[in-house]
């Protein structure tokens, strides 16, 4: 229960549509989403294969939780390995799209192959159809979805689809869901433009069942009772969305600014939550509307934001003049602080046109700042850049890049490769801000020490979400550390790794755990499906799911060179805030973290370790 | 007294919380595609709105089914008795609200029934948009809102017009 147990397997080579029972050995060991499809991604390809050949397969895969009345309970991942680290991948969405392929009847689809033509998918329970895409090849993430709701005549679907980013492959695209969520990172976009499959569009009449209805009532809802008595979930979420932290990063001497160059942005209560619900100065109209929940979530963090419409960045453009997906944190820092850019009505039109292309806004951003850094060196001039004025700060420039990579037309094509292969080109690829080829997203770890050790070994590339130690360092969830220092951080980070790679896999959200712990997750996974499940299991099956991502990503070539950080970060100190001075001290936190890890110095898990996991 | 669920679209976020604890009581299964309760979503205009069986005091849902499968209870709910439907969905035709639907798996209509008194949907709900509130006060809150504002309005108009605290 909790799982179908039945998964849908196409072929896109040959157009060829099989089910097949899901292994539930492995849901014993992987429990669903990214674990379990983990599992299957790793037992099907070789680890080298090249992530935008057919040999690569992409799964979009759910967790026992996805579509039931836990909170939060509508996650859904796509894994592959990502186009643009050459490492695994799994990114992460909300929306209704994972409860929807529940409701359909399945845990998880996986694609292989590559179709000889552009199709997509649609699913209505257990009729499942491949279809032409020659009408929406080319068309944006928007366009799609109301294409394909208008030939099926059902507005109730839900579709996740790429853009033009993820058909052109732009190596850091995304597939977008709902119209503004998405699977943001590691390029997944671009491997389902490989594919040459538009879009997977949902509708299910199916329900799911828990093992234990009346115990797994009880434990939903006293975990909604922990969510709504905790401040971060409960008000600060809710009422600022993750743009809370703008003000409180910033003050913590944490935020990148202008590619890493600084660690405090000057503009950046311009593009805070506060300054997105105070009524701007042009119309009288704040920019956020309202927020809005995923499926099942009783925090909804999500923005809903409306331009100004006389704002110049929106003038003849129709498309953007509603309400739609408005900025979180990340996306403001990527888009602004990290460009230098202070306008927040741009920043919510550029971040409109991800969504509709289907580009990760951080790397985006990020790439924008880079090509803005090696603009200012004299590295790239208007001649590269088609004669857009590069300079760190301009919001027409940065609203021109978007439309170009969104496109990918022009310079846009350049941006495109993402940041390191932009800064490879120029000669000067160690300013790009990324590890693994993935960007850095929106903390210092000059400012915030353990984000540097999470960063370097992240299985997927320069990313918060896999162990978000902000939370203890910044906020003092489950208990304050002290940001500056190094000492303690590697055990800290391997625990934040191993508890998020469980709540990745259950069809939970990860910003439950501003208020959950794994004592709160553990007994509604344990109401719901079959098994005994409890904290101490699953924190154990977290660091499978590690050590098992971690020995894909050996064997596709990563070694521990890779678990590394930009010389900016490790060689030049912050200039000011709580962090003045300090770099990022990561020598001093590797080789611990290793040892607590049970690799060898060279970041190798040793046979002791994969098999006290039982990893075979 | 009568209760009736009153809905405040500007609190809902879209989590469909209610279709799931609907769906759970009704069919034993989270299942939002048999919830009795929908959520639609504007998506352009930024507003979600929970939407259900407002239990009509002259139904035409039960004045046009030719079976008299629907009834009405001491609360003045109108309940589809399921062993006397036989699942012709003039009632789905007859509503004017689109709030009876047919459910192709038992052959029969469904609508709300206000869980016989306890309406899930409500206590689910964790903004209060979905309340479950005496019928004849139901409109009470808003009245308070306006009345607010219509002080506020005498208040700033008209410093010659006599209040209440003089």
């Amino acid at each position: 229960m909790g799982w179908h147990g039945k998964i849908l397997r196409i072929n896109l080579t040959d157009g060829t549509i099989k089910t097949e029972p899901l292994n539930m050995d492995w849901a014993q060991k992987y429990l669903g989403q990214r674990g379990l499809a983990t599992k299957y991604l790793v037992e099907e390809i070789n680890p080298k294969v090249d992530p935008l050949s057919p040999e690569n397969k992409m799964i979009m895969a759910t967790g026992p939780l996805t579509g039931t009345a836990a909170s939060t309970g509508g996650r859904y991942s796509v894994i592959t390995k990502g186009a643009l680290t050459n490492a695994i991948a799994c990114s992460n969405s909300g929306g209704y799209f994972g409860a929807e392929l529940k409701f359909a009847g399945w845990d998880m689809i996986i694609f292989e192959g590559k179709s000889p033509k552009p199709v997509y998918l649609t699913v209505f329970d257990d009729k499942v159809e491949l279809h032409d895409a020659a009408d929406i090849w080319g068309k944006s993430v928007w366009d799609a979805d109301e294409y394909i709701k208008k030939r099926h005549q059902d507005p109730m679907m839900h579709i996740s689809a790429i853009g033009v980013a993820g058909e052109n492959q732009v190596l850091y695209s995304c597939i977008v869901n709902d119209l503004h969520r998405a699977a943001g990172r590691s390029g997944v976009g671009a491997v389902m433009g490989s594919k040459n499959l538009k879009a997977v569009a949902l509708r299910g009449t199916k329900g799911v069942k828990v093992k234990d209805g009346m115990r797994f009532l009880k434990a939903t809802a006293a975990g909604k009772k922990v969510l709504q008595e905790n401040a971060v979930t409960g008000q600060g979420l809710p009422s600022f969305g993750t743009q809370v932290l703008m003000n409180v990063i910033n003050e913590a001497g944490a935020m990148p600014t202008r590619n890493h160059r600084q660690v405090q942005f000057e503009g950046a209560h311009d593009i805070s939550a506060e300054a997105m619900v105070e009524p701007r100065k042009t119309d009288g109209h704040p920019n956020l509307l309202t927020n809005q929940a995923c499926f099942g979530c009783t925090i909804a963090c999500g923005r809903i934001s409306k331009i100004d419409e006389n704002h110049f960045s929106i003038q003849n453009k129709p498309q953007y003049m509603h309400a739609s997906g408005g900025l979180e944190y990340e996306a403001a820092w990527a888009l602004g602080c990290n460009t230098g850019v202070d306008d927040l009505e741009a920043l919510t039109m550029v971040n409109f046109v991800c969504n509709e292309q289907g580009l990760d806004p951080i790397s985006f951003g990020a790439t924008v700042s880079a090509a803005m850094e090696l603009y200012d060196l004299g590295l790239i001039t208007k001649e590269t850049t088609g004669g857009i004025d590069l300079k760190f700060g301009s919001a027409e420039a940065l609203v021109k890049c978007v439309e170009l990579t969104g496109k990918a037309e022009g310079f846009g094509k350049e941006l495109g490769l993402g940041s390191l292969r932009l800064c490879q080109k120029y000669g000067r690829p160690e300013l790009s801000m990324s590890v693994k080829g993935q960007e850095f997203p929106a903390y210092d770890s000059r400012g915030i020490q353990g984000m540097g050790l999470t960063y370097a070994t992240s299985n997927r590339g320069a990313c918060h979400l896999r162990s978000y130690t902000v939370s203890s360092e910044i906020l003092g969830i489950p208990e304050k550390t002290d940001p500056l220092v190094t000492d303690g951080k590697p055990a800290l980070v391997k625990a934040f790794q191993d508890a998020t790679a469980a709540v990745d896999s259950s069809g939970l959200c990860v910003f439950t755990t501003f208020a959950w712990t794994l004592n709160d997750i553990a007994p509604q996974i344990d109401a719901a499906c079959e098994g005994e499940w409890t904290p101490e299991r699953l924190l154990e099956m977290g660091e499978r799911i590690w050590n098992m991502e971690r020995v894909f990503n050996n064997k596709a070539g990563f070694t521990a060179k890779d678990d590394n950080l930009p010389p900016r970060l490790t060689s030049e100190p912050a200039e000011s805030g709580p962090a003045k001075g300090l770099v990022n001290g990561l020598e001093k936190m590797l080789p611990e973290y290793y040892e607590l890890r049970g690799w060898t110095a060279e970041g190798v898990p040793t046979n002791e370790t994969l098999s006290r996991l039982d990893i075979a | 007294m009568q209760k009736a669920l009153v809905i405040d679209a500007g609190k809902c976020t879209g989590c469909k919380q209610c279709e799931m604890a609907c769906s759970y009581v009704k069919e034993g299964e989270f299942n939002v595609a048999k919830s009795r309760i929908r959520v639609f979503d504007f998506h352009t205009e930024a507003r979600f709105v929970p939407y259900t069986c407002t239990q009509c005091a002259e139904a035409w849902c039960q004045q046009a089914c030719p079976v008299n499968a629907i009834t009405t209870n001491a609360d003045g709910t109108k309940i589809v008795h399921e062993n006397l439907c036989v699942g012709c969905k003039v009632c789905t035709i007859a509503c004017p609200f689109g709030t009876v639907n047919y459910n192709a798996s038992t052959g029969k209509v469904i609508k709300c029934d206000l869980c016989l008194g306890s309406p899930a949907c409500a206590e689910a709900c964790p903004t209060g948009a979905i309340t479950f509130q005496d019928t004849e006060q139901a409109g009470f809150d808003k009245m308070k809102v306006w009345a607010s504002q219509a002080a506020n309005a005498a208040t700033h108009e008209g410093a010659n017009v006599p209040t209440a605290k003089g």
